[in-house]
């Protein structure tokens, strides 16, 4: 039992990372991946969602819609729940945690719109997983894609700084091309650990 | 002449995929072949049609405040309902494309068109606007799924089109080649605009 917490733990990060093996949040993962900063800032934030979400909606979708049958609005559920988490998660910081409202807020509302949110609660329900295992591979799907958004942001950084980027690849086009050769190298994880 | 300008603007001047960078997650994700990119562009197109109707029949009636949550409930709505009819009528392909169905909800190419077409238009402009816009995601993710099939598999649409010799790149069609793919066309049209 522990060993495949873990072992689903691993897979999330390295070898079923959420943003390079399913291609999943995309958006922000290409427009926000400017900065270190930034994709640190949207990746925290990230963690902390998912992983209270992810939490939320397996005990709302065993709890109450298996029960009484009406697994057919999950999709609406969930949704509602994200949204209503984000924006519940938005007036705490305002009101008790200020300092923190100004680094993380701008990247609170965008996450509603992230796909990763929304593709957890979906898998958790896909692959019949517990409690606990949702609860982990959740938070190991953020760390993951922050993970990924980190190093391509790092690389941005630094080839920002040597300058020769070819004229059409500049913005979105380079960004692509260094999450595809990031992808590459993660492939090398393929085969570490296996989740069903 | 209006509405024609509504329609076709998505295809090329304003193609949500290839200018405005939108609804990646699908567009790199159910590229590998052509037939999952169709079935994708089909079911994004069904979902905009018709939550961009809805919500500009309803836009009246919605506070602006909670206007964005009550247009996610209004999409999520259509996409159980392709979904259900997808698994009902073509289910290899809705197995193909397993988890994306449900992610249209959050695709931002519906939700963009909501918050900046819908909301402000009569019904009739928005069918066009969502019309051409779901086209244009159509077509668009159609060229990146011929390319990595041609590239990764030597086929289209499940037939052979290079010669027996040509040995697929594999790599097109896992994730890596779906960046690779879409990172070079984004570097071409820029340089095309040019």
């Amino acid at each position: 039992m522990k060993l495949q917490i873990l072992s689903i733990f691993i897979a999330t990060i390295f070898t079923h990372n959420i943003a390079l093996t399913y291609l999943l949040g995309m958006c922000p993962f290409i427009s926000l991946s400017r900065s270190l900063k930034t994709a640190w800032g949207m990746g925290l934030s990230v963690i902390f969602v998912v992983t209270l979400t992810g939490a939320l909606n397996w005990i709302i979708y065993h709890w109450i819609l298996v029960p009484t049958q009406s697994e057919l609005i999950s999709y609406i559920v969930f949704i509602i729940v994200i949204a209503a988490s984000v924006q519940l998660l938005e007036m705490i910081l305002e009101k008790f945690l200020p300092g923190l409202q100004v680094s993380f807020g701008i990247f609170l509302p965008l996450i509603t719109v992230n796909c990763v949110v929304l593709a957890v609660s979906l898998f958790m329900v896909i692959r019949d997983y517990n409690f606990i295992q949702t609860v982990v591979f959740a938070f190991g799907s953020a760390v993951g894609w922050t993970l990924a958004i980190t190093i391509v942001a790092a690389i941005k950084e630094k080839l920002s700084l040597s300058g020769d980027v070819p004229k059409g690849l500049q913005g979105a086009g380079i960004t692509m091309v260094i999450a595809g050769i990031v992808a590459l190298t993660f492939l090398g994880f393929a085969g570490m650990v296996a989740i069903q | 002449m209006k509405l024609m300008k509504e329609f076709t603007k998505g295809f090329i001047k304003e193609n949500p995929v290839f200018v405005m960078a939108l609804g990646l997650c699908p567009t790199l994700a159910v590229t590998t072949s052509v037939e999952n990119a169709i079935g994708m562009g089909f079911a994004a197109t069904f979902v905009l049609v018709f939550s961009n109707i809805f919500i500009s029949l309803i836009k009246n009636f919605i506070p602006a405040k909670v206007r964005i949550p009550a247009y996610i409930v209004v999409i999520a709505s259509f996409v159980t309902i392709i979904d259900m009819v997808m698994h009902a009528f073509v289910p290899a392909l809705h197995k193909n494309l397993g988890l994306f169905i449900p992610l249209i909800v959050v695709n931002c190419i519906i939700l963009g068109r909501a918050e900046a077409f819908a909301g402000k238009n009569n019904v009739i402009r928005s069918i066009f606007d969502g019309l051409g816009m779901g086209i244009g995601f159509t077509i668009a993710i159609i060229v990146i799924g011929a390319i990595r099939e041609i590239l990764g598999a030597g086929q289209l649409l499940g037939f052979d089109v290079l010669p027996q010799t040509y040995k697929p790149v594999l790599v097109a069609i896992l994730a890596p080649g779906a960046f690779l793919v879409m990172g070079l066309l984004m570097g071409l049209m820029n340089l095309k605009k040019k």
